[in-house]
């Protein structure tokens, strides 16, 4: 009474049309029958894949540059912005030869993501001052076991063979930026190798 | 006492005060920053020019200004001067270029720097900097120097702010280290190589505004604002023994001196200033080995600190507006200034 919503139930007598089962049956059949030609809500996976959003956020990837030294340096900016804190990680510092494997004087020597606690949120890569991890189309797979969910360095740093195409997840100014070779950490081991080296 | 008015708040100080400290009697946001200036140092300040502040009126003897922004650590004030700061949109301009300058040969490494956090310039450059850089070379570097196992140089951080080599000449005999060459060319170094190995030159790090003196002990081991920091003490027989460490779980990260609000080592209860020795700083890396006192205040240069940023715009406005006048007991309301928005 409070809401005026409610309602008489009036238990009303069928007519003979809805008595009659028949016509019911039909309707129903027309239904079911136009669904036949009509588009499919599923796909056939994994044979077919649905197309994703160009901005689909799925399992992280962490870049190499060009020369294929790791972009991450370890500055856990990543780390403080992840509002599920999913990210851990450890520093160490770059040893002398190392320059072609690590681009900064600090690197990750651990970098793990727990799979179970993020929620692809994409702040990781919007902290990320070295352009070093990027949340890509991939679907992270489903397993039995919880502690294959903490992915590790091996599974998020890009192989050296196989980059990781992030494109799309970089606008025009965004890529400017990557490529203006006067800002230092720009600069790859090559680019401060190679002048030196035409010198000689 | 003389009577100093500074963006439009009176206080009376003893002669001899300076305009900083002035400002720092009074607190809140009307401090300048200081980039060189350590109180508990003697002679320092006037080499960074952060610490520019307007003199609109010399004394009330001599009402004329002063020609141009005086550096308020070594200008003394006079009875009824009248200074500016945050509420002079000038002076705060001419902030913004002193900053821009320290930032031209400072390298762009806050990811990997260890004092990322608690960096003095950081705070600097992002409370009264530019969001760009107009410079177009490249920066200053140096190639890499060795002082000493427990302590990392890194020169191409400095800024010359002199404040290691005071401490080295106040509290150590035998200072081993200096700023060597001139100009563009000056560095911090020890001349011929040398490790710093003095019971107190761990002060030095404690007093680097940035990033150039850092802990070896601590380096790269955690970011600062994943620790945290918890004041202790323990019986030491070469210093005061009241340290702040910086915790990670049970893990002793760090140790260093006590800091105040304005970064810089606190006193003790006889007056002294609590520098620490170097066992204390780099051998005692067990909880055992201290006694802890209490989580330590998180100071106004840390990440930690919520809304850190934001009380440069949003404070007084409210209360003066609820209440008609500035409540008691509160220092840092002022009147509506140059950066309060509404101001027009």
């Amino acid at each position: 009474m409070l809401t005026n919503r409610s309602k008489q139930v009036v238990k009303r007598e069928m007519t003979w049309l809805e008595r009659a089962y028949f016509p019911a049956i039909l309707s129903g059949m027309a239904i079911t029958f136009k669904h036949i030609f009509m588009r499919k809500a599923t796909v056939k996976y994994p044979e077919q894949t649905r197309e994703f959003a160009p901005v689909y956020r799925g399992q992280h990837v962490l870049k190499r540059d060009e020369a294929g030294a790791e972009r991450c340096t370890a500055c856990g900016l990543c780390a403080v912005s992840c509002p599920a804190e999913a990210i851990t990680m450890t520093a160490a510092e770059r040893q002398k030869g190392e320059e072609s494997l690590y681009r900064e004087e600090k690197y990750a020597s651990k970098y793990e993501i727990n799979m179970l606690r993020c929620i692809f949120c994409g702040l990781c890569e919007e902290a990320c001052p070295k352009e070093a991890i990027f949340l890509t189309d991939r679907i992270v797979p489903s397993t039995f076991e919880r502690d294959s969910f903490i992915y590790g360095k091996d599974k998020l740093v890009e192989p050296k063979d196989q980059p990781v195409d992030v494109s799309k997840r970089q606008t025009p100014a965004v890529l400017a930026f990557k490529n203006d070779k006067k800002h230092k950490h720009n600069r790859t081991f090559l680019d401060k190798v190679l002048p030196k080296a035409k010198h000689h | 006492m003389l009577k100093v008015t500074i963006d439009d708040i009176p206080v009376e100080v003893p002669e001899g005060t300076t305009i900083l400290q002035a400002a720092r009697m009074i607190g809140g946001d009307i401090v300048p920053p200081a980039m060189c200036y350590h109180s508990k140092l003697k002679t320092s300040g006037g080499y960074c020019r952060t610490c520019i502040v307007k003199v609109e009126q010399g004394s009330a003897k001599d009402p004329r200004p002063m020609p141009k922004p005086v550096a308020s650590c070594r200008t003394t004030v006079m009875d009824g001067m009248v200074v500016r700061n945050i509420t002079s949109p000038e002076n705060l301009e001419a902030r913004a270029g002193v900053v821009e300058f320290l930032l031209l040969n400072h390298p762009l490494d806050c990811p990997v720097c260890d004092q990322a956090g608690e960096c003095h310039l950081q705070d600097l450059s992002y409370e009264n900097g530019k969001a760009e850089t107009r410079y177009d070379f490249d920066k200053r570097e140096y190639e890499p120097t060795d002082i000493g196992d427990k302590i990392k140089l890194h020169m191409n951080r400095c800024i010359l702010c002199y404040r290691c080599v005071k401490v080295a000449d106040q509290l150590t005999d035998g200072r081993c280290h200096g700023v060597i060459n001139r100009g563009e060319a000056a560095e911090i170094s020890t001349y011929i190589e040398k490790a710093i190995d003095n019971d107190f030159s761990g002060n030095m790090i404690d007093v680097c505004p940035v990033g150039a003196l850092t802990d070896k002990t601590f380096r790269f081991k955690s970011r600062v604002w994943y620790t945290n920091p918890v004041d202790a003490h323990r019986n030491c027989d070469k210093c005061c023994g009241k340290v702040r460490l910086w915790n990670q779980g049970e893990e002793v990260l760090r140790v260093t001196a006590r800091k105040d609000e304005f970064g810089e080592v606190m006193d003790n209860e006889d007056g002294s200033t609590a520098w620490i020795c170097n066992e204390c700083r780099y051998d005692k890396k067990n909880l055992s080995d201290w006694t802890i006192e209490g989580p330590a205040k998180i100071n106004r240069h840390s990440v930690i600190s919520a809304n850190h940023y934001d009380t440069l715009k949003n404070i007084q406005k409210t209360t003066i507006k609820m209440m008609g006048s500035k409540p008691h007991g509160v220092k840092s309301e002022l009147g509506a200034g140059p950066l309060d928005p509404n101001n027009q």
